[in-house]
């Protein structure tokens, strides 16, 4: 009698051997090793290598924010900067009312962040509105739902600046759009030299370039609910709105949570779409804080690299104050 | 001959050919482009190439945007290239290369780029050769001239002031429903163009910046008021914020306009893609009260101080800066010459159209008009920082973010924050 579920000596038997001997090279060092340091310690270990790319990419780029945020001139080097104390949070503290930018000292500074605040307010909403509305719809039996799903998560796949350009080439005085509008009688609309409609398409072109990425968070939540569930309240004969109410919102509630951090992050450190797009105009009108400290680092004749470090610092101090609020607010609901 | 023979022999014919290889030098050039100038120069360093196989320079071609943004922070790094082709050169000369120890000819240099060595110096510095004018530039205006004859419009005379080329323009334009009548760059440099004409000095009388003045104000009020009056369309200088730049030369190319301030390296591009779908032409540079001056302006191939080979860096710049292949490049790309010998001489510009040749004449000619106080403004260390904070504000300001005054106010604190931060040590 043969076993044919037998691996058959030769390549699987060799694979096995190969795996047995590299896994015994490694077991006698790390045994050695967490006799050394006992086994509690072995997390380290394992953690060490991820932790130096992270520090390396992430804690070490932090603590320079902070040694520039400290220091002045145009020096690249920090050993070559001289230290200033906070003088650069000062200058972007000063303010005869921070309701109003003009009477700031660092007013791009503050246009940038009531800017960035009324984005995000309003892609926050559109963005998980829609998100939302749109995991539902192909959460439904419907015809061709993998093609609308794929046509939805397309966009994410552009890169944002080519999304923004194709939007500019569509938005402007002699664009697609301003073309449908004179062909019906219209007249044509100067999207860019308008504040209000200059926010509009940056918030509208963000929500159609990243919706798709968060509508496969939701979907994934939403297909994760057990149908029985839903069975059970059909039985009862629960309408929809109280089904979507009751139940679907309330499972959904974790990746919810995920998606609205996620968007929350994300619009609040906007910068290449709407660079691209309107350029931060018209005026100041959709100039971000994260294009403000790429200018004054950056494109500015003299390189406030500690100006641009403070801000950064703040920024990143407004990020988690906001994200902390946003848990909290979620962790309570949740109870 | 036995197979170590044969091993011996491949070994020892290998090392050969390597041997000039490891002898070669290699400089990396930074390189942007307005027109052809890129193809002209890869040209001209394949020859050099050719006579000195000791050398090898890689041109690295990147944005112009890139040049005045990514490169100055290259430079602060140490990280820049051997040579590099700049526009800031008063605010890049701290990373010049002195090229004089390692010149064949010091004096050829003197004698042919001597005024705009001091564009390249640092302050109080009278003997460096950092470089060479690849162009001298002119701003002025390019005129479509078949907008103004299909609108019965005669084109305003030589000694025409703005207002005049404003009021024809917007006569035009309603004519022949072009959307912007007249068209200036959105850049603190072409608005000076306009503001040295009115009477700006941009410097006090301790050197220190003074930006606003009778004239400054004068120019800022003329833009502010052809923005309300519709002579100039906000989707120039009021669309986008900060310093960005935003060229109108598109909507040139487009037959959109019929007067566009820019300047003289437009030509070569408006030579090669206008081509016989309109007519235009170069216009001398409107007058105002003061003169009827534009602004200079160029690029300069400078060495960057940090090369590790300053005697190569210096033989290619020798080569390039000759007479006879400095002809050929500014004849080639269409350049107005920064060379004095050359202009003394003329270039000859082969394969210009003749609506090209006739436009650099204009702008040629223009370069004898040019007011003392724009050689001034253009060699002046601080001249960028007043570029980029005028035109920041003055955008805000015709965006309808705050007057004029408060825009005035702004450019002052602005210029001198930056002037300040700057100085630190």
């Amino acid at each position: 009698m043969t076993d044919s579920s037998r691996p058959a000596p030769g390549r699987e038997g060799f694979a096995a051997r190969a795996v047995r001997v590299a896994t015994g090279l490694l077991d006698r060092p790390m045994a050695a090793l967490q006799r050394l340091i006992g086994g509690e310690r072995m997390a380290y270990v394992f953690l060490a290598p991820n932790l130096l790319f992270f520090g390396l990419f992430v804690f070490l780029p932090i603590g320079i924010t902070l040694v520039f945020s400290v220091t002045g001139g145009t020096l690249l080097f920090p050993s070559e900067r001289p230290y200033v104390g906070a003088q650069h949070y000062r200058a972007l503290a000063d303010c005869g009312s921070y309701l109003d930018p003009a009477s700031c000292r660092e007013d791009h500074f503050w246009r940038g962040v009531r800017n960035t605040l009324v984005f995000t307010a309003f892609q926050m909403v559109a963005m998980v509105g829609t998100a939302l509305v749109t995991a539902l719809v192909l959460n439904m039996k419907i015809r061709a739902r993998g093609f609308f799903r794929a046509v939805y998560f397309f966009p994410v796949l552009l890169s944002p600046v080519v999304v923004a350009l194709i939007w500019k080439w569509i938005l402007q005085r002699d664009g697609l759009l301003n073309a449908a509008l004179t062909l019906s009688g219209g007249q044509k609309i100067l999207f860019f030299v308008e504040p209000g409609w200059a926010m509009f398409w940056a918030v509208f072109v963000s929500v159609w370039a990243h919706m798709g990425f968060y509508t496969l968070i939701l979907l994934a939540g939403l297909q994760a609910i057990p149908a029985d569930v839903y069975e059970a309240a059909e039985m009862d004969g629960t309408p929809p709105l109280r089904v979507l109410g009751r139940i679907t919102l309330p499972l959904l509630w974790p990746n919810l949570v995920v998606v609205l951090v996620l968007v929350l992050i994300r619009a609040v450190q906007t910068f290449d779409e709407v660079f691209v797009l309107t350029g931060g105009g018209p005026g100041t009108a959709t100039l971000m804080v994260v294009q403000y400290i790429y200018e004054t680092a950056f494109a500015n004749q003299v390189q406030n690299f500690g100006l641009a470090a403070a801000a950064s610092v703040l920024l990143g101090g407004l990020l988690i104050v906001l994200t902390l609020l946003q848990l909290v607010a979620a962790r309570r609901k949740a109870v | 001959m036995n197979r170590r023979h044969w091993i011996a022999g491949a070994c020892l014919a290998a090392l050969m050919t390597a041997l000039p290889a490891m002898a070669q030098t290699t400089l990396r050039m930074t390189w942007y482009s307005d027109g052809n100038e890129g193809e002209v120069m890869k040209d001209l360093l394949a020859r050099f190439e050719a006579k000195n196989p000791d050398i090898k320079v890689v041109l690295d071609t990147v944005p112009f945007k890139a040049i005045n943004e990514n490169l100055p922070v290259q430079l602060a790094a140490g990280q820049g290239p051997d040579i590099a082709r700049v526009v800031d050169l008063g605010g890049l000369s701290g990373f010049a290369l002195d090229l004089r120890p390692h010149l064949k000819n010091a004096a050829y240099w003197e004698e042919n780029f001597g005024p705009f060595l001091d564009w390249m110096r640092q302050p109080g510095n009278t003997s460096a050769i950092p470089g060479f004018m690849t162009q001298l530039t002119v701003t002025g205006p390019l005129v479509n001239k078949t907008l103004f004859e299909q609108a019965g419009v005669p084109l305003p005379g030589a000694k025409a002031t703005w207002e005049d080329w404003a009021k024809a323009a917007k006569t035009v334009a309603d004519k022949v429903k072009a959307p912007y009548p007249v068209a200036f760059d959105r850049s603190g440099h072409r608005f000076y163009g306009l503001a040295v004409s009115q009477g700006s000095k941009m410097i006090g009388a301790d050197g220190n910046p003074a930006p606003i003045d009778d004239g400054f104000k004068r120019a800022a009020q003329m833009i502010a008021d052809w923005h309300s009056s519709g002579v100039m369309s906000k989707e120039l200088w009021g669309s986008v914020s900060g310093t960005a730049y935003r060229g109108a030369n598109e909507e040139f190319k487009n037959a959109q306009v019929p007067f566009y301030l820019s300047g003289s390296w437009q030509i070569a591009q408006f030579d090669k893609t206008v081509g016989n779908a309109f007519d235009w032409i170069a216009a001398p540079t409107p007058c105002g009260p003061a003169n009827c001056s534009g602004m200079p302006g160029g690029a300069a191939l400078i060495g960057i101080k940090t090369t590790k080979s300053p005697a190569q860096v210096a033989r290619v710049m020798d080569y390039l800066a000759s007479e006879e292949v400095l002809s050929e490049f500014y004849g080639r790309a269409l350049f107005v010459p920064g060379h004095i010998g050359i202009a003394r001489k003329g270039v000859a510009y082969k394969g210009a159209s003749p609506q090209a040749a006739a436009a650099l004449k204009v702008f040629g000619d223009q370069v004898s008009a040019l007011d003392p106080a724009a050689y001034r403004i253009q060699g002046y260390t601080y001249s960028r920082i007043v570029f980029n904070a005028a035109i920041s504000r003055l955008g805000q300001a015709i965006a309808g973010e705050g007057t004029l005054a408060e825009a005035y106010k702004r450019i002052e604190t602005d210029v001198a924050q930056q002037v300040a931060e700057r100085n630190k040590k």
